[in-house]
């Protein structure tokens, strides 16, 4: 072998990248994730409203405004259950507060878990769009042949852009039965999944 | 002083290869031999193509066809190529004896056959009718490839894992060599441009691949122990995917177009007889490529739904790429300007290089403006763009690099007038097969589908033309291969082989000894 003697240390550059591969596998799986959610709370970007009450007190009434507020209702398509809203849209004035209802059945002879995930489009228009009843807080479980009236109790923030008009409000429902029953197994395990 | 030992004998020389030059050429030829099956299935797309309606193959194997011609491609034919490039070339440029990591080295490439295996048997399976293969295109967007993909989506993952592992192993190989084994006086800016190409992409490498990884066991744990990564029915967001697998996707897209450019920069001189113009600031633009690429990875989701700014962000960041690849372009240029140039073969697939994929550059500055992309989302004009990019582009130079350095490897100079012909098929073959896929994009074509609307079909049907002259004229590539490695023909080349050629390979015999470089060579 030729002896090479100032040769920089192979050990150190290895460990060095070593490093930098590890680091960004936990960016891509522990740091990513997380991060995408706390940007999407800020900014409404995936549509997705709060996930708790909202307080309705000290919200005045802005009588000028107008907004249409429309309402989808859709089910996966693994999702036994019939889903519609009951009021199509609606128009309101920033402040006011207002129920609507969306129906469900489970037409099924066997007990469902279903989750509805909320969708607010324009995005900008999600943190303004305030609930202080939702039934997509819970999931929802409905014997066999049972069907029910959802409430949804809402309120448009009056600090709203004055560029948005018209809100949409989109749920798809999930069949989550397999999901809590995995659920209550893991928790069993004292694991914790998001 | 003297070798201390040659080859081992027979298969073991090759199972247990630690020699940078051996490892080399299984990496060339693992690609190649991926390049003709990817090819394969890109035959049958075409041949399900040609006329409208369902003639040969049911949408779902369609659909599994363009999912796996896409992975071996990308996986399978152009990194294992760059990457056997690397093995053989970065050595003999900078004066070093091998690689840094040789063990590493053997097993890094010993991966990929196990890799592979793993999706071919899917596809495999598939033929036979036995299982569905991966169906959800190359970009396996969840929740198609979580929720509905079928039970092959977990060999899929495994694969993918394996093809990561090697990469990452190679990558490190080649920063270690790159930093730490230069010869005396290759001082970093003394380095030939394939050199630092690879050296910026090897960086890449490291800070995607893990990316890729995670993104794959994020798709396994949603699979089956009950994570909602990207599920929304448990609390999770599929447009994170989107996110996670792009922001590994883009980087991933110029970690196949960098290397290219230190070939193209490698040949260009050679037959201009000129050095290479603006020599530094290639590699500064190849360094801002690079950074750049981390910050673009949303134009691939325009039509997600982004937030006003941010699609402002992405179309921004996306067209100020096209400043230092411009840069690179004219660099290109202004080498050929008033130069001697002759048109020997990998001359010709290099300046075919700059001007196709010129072309795909441009249309993909067309890409990235926010409100026509909403147009051309998911058409055959990406695929125009993407095939003009990654085969007039990386293949191209791939060929260009392989026929330049050839008759160095084996000593004997391939068949000339063969090696001709195969340009001048590939080339009008090449453009009939994608040029035609602009239009059909522009009019409205969607891809992924086995099936179109009549108004298609006449394109369609010359696009077919050029897909099947293109791939069987890779076959006259092997032909003249197969002659020069195999069967010993070609006349006897000297040392620098090209006239014009500059750098340390030239100055080793045709072929190199198998050790070569073991006193580190002197450096003006």
């Amino acid at each position: 072998m030729q002896p090479q003697p100032q040769r920089p240390s192979h050990k150190r550059l290895i460990l060095r990248l070593t490093v930098i591969v590890v680091g960004m596998f936990v960016f891509a799986v522990g740091v990513l994730p997380p991060m995408y959610e706390v940007i999407c709370n800020i900014t409404g970007l995936n549509g997705k409203t709060a996930n708790q009450a909202a307080d309705a007190s000290n919200v005045m009434v802005n009588a000028e405004r107008t907004i249409t507020v429309q309402f989808l209702a859709d089910t996966d398509p693994a999702m036994a259950w019939s889903f519609k809203a009951n009021t199509f849209s609606l128009k309101v004035h920033p402040g006011e507060i207002h129920q609507v209802d969306f129906h469900v059945r489970n037409p099924t002879n066997r007990s469902i878990v279903g989750h509805a995930v909320p969708s607010v489009s324009p995005g900008q228009a999600t943190s303004y769009f305030k609930k202080t009843e939702c039934f997509c807080f819970r999931n929802q479980t409905l014997a066999g042949g049972e069907e029910m009236d959802m409430p949804l109790i809402f309120y448009v923030d009056p600090e709203i852009p004055e560029s948005v008009q018209t809100i949409t409000l989109s749920y798809q429902l999930y069949d989550i039965t397999d999901k809590t029953q995995k659920q209550d197994l893991a928790n069993n395990y004292a694991l914790s999944p998001r | 002083m003297a070798e201390h030992h040659g080859p081992m004998k027979g298969i073991k020389r090759w199972i247990f290869a630690t020699n940078h030059k051996d490892i080399g050429a299984m990496y060339l030829w693992f690609s190649f031999i991926m390049f003709l099956t990817g090819g394969f299935m890109a035959m049958i797309i075409r041949a399900e193509l040609m006329y409208p309606g369902l003639q040969l193959v049911d949408p779902n194997f369609f659909n599994q066809m363009t999912t796996t011609h896409g992975l071996i491609m990308v996986f399978g034919a152009v990194m294992p190529a760059f990457v056997g490039l690397a093995n053989y070339m970065i050595p003999l440029m900078i004066g070093a004896p091998d690689m840094a990591l040789p063990r590493l080295n053997n097993w890094s490439f010993w991966i990929l056959p196990f890799a592979f295996s793993i999706l071919i048997f899917s596809i495999i399976q598939s033929f036979l009718g036995i299982a569905d293969a991966p169906n959800f295109g190359w970009t396996f967007y969840a929740p198609l490839s979580t929720k509905y993909g079928p039970a092959s989506t977990d060999f899929f993952i495994f694969s993918v894992h394996m093809m990561g592992i090697s990469s990452i192993m190679g990558a490190v190989n080649v920063i270690v060599t790159i930093f730490n084994l230069r010869a005396p006086g290759m001082t970093m800016m003394k380095m030939p441009l394939f050199v630092w190409t690879w050296l910026i992409t090897a960086f890449l490498l490291i800070a995607v691949m893990p990316v890729l990884a995670g993104v794959v066991t994020m798709m396994l744990t949603d699979r089956h122990f009950g994570t909602s990564f990207f599920d929304a029915a448990g609390g999770g967001d599929p447009v994170l995917f989107q996110h996670v697998f792009w922001f590994f996707g883009h980087p991933e897209v110029y970690i196949m177009i960098l290397p290219a450019f230190g070939i193209v920069s490698a040949i260009l001189p050679t037959f201009a007889r000129k050095p290479l113009f603006g020599y530094a600031s290639m590699v500064y633009a190849t360094a801002s490529i690079a950074l750049l690429s981390f910050l673009v990875w949303a134009h691939h989701m325009f039509t997600v739904g982004l937030p006003l700014a941010g699609s402002l962000f992405y179309m921004y960041m996306t067209m100020l790429i096209a400043v230092p690849t411009g840069v690179k372009v004219f660099n290109w240029v202004a080498t050929m300007w008033r130069g001697s140039m002759t048109f020997e073969v990998p001359m010709l697939f290099a300046i075919a290089f700059v001007i196709l994929f010129t072309i795909g550059g441009f249309s993909g500055l067309m890409l990235a403006i926010t409100p026509v992309d909403q147009q051309y989302h998911d058409t055959y004009f990406v695929v125009a763009h993407f095939h003009y990019v990654l085969v007039t582009g990386a293949v191209f130079s791939i060929i260009a690099g392989v026929y330049y350095w050839l008759p160095k490897w084996t000593g004997r100079m391939y068949n000339i007038t063969l090696a001709k012909i195969h340009f001048w098929c590939s080339l009008v073959f090449v453009n009939l097969l994608f040029f035609p896929m602009h239009f059909v994009g522009l009019a409205g074509m969607p891809r992924r589908y086995s099936d179109y609307s009549l108004q298609f079909a006449d394109f369609n049907w010359w696009i077919s033309i050029g897909g099947f002259g293109f791939g069987l004229s890779q076959l006259i590539l092997l032909w003249v291969l197969i002659q020069v490695c195999f069967q010993k023909k070609g006349e006897k080349v000297d040392d620098s082989v090209w006239e014009g050629a500059d750098g340390l390979e030239w100055t080793l015999s045709s072929p190199p000894p198998y050790h070569s470089f073991t006193t580190p060579p002197v450096i003006k």
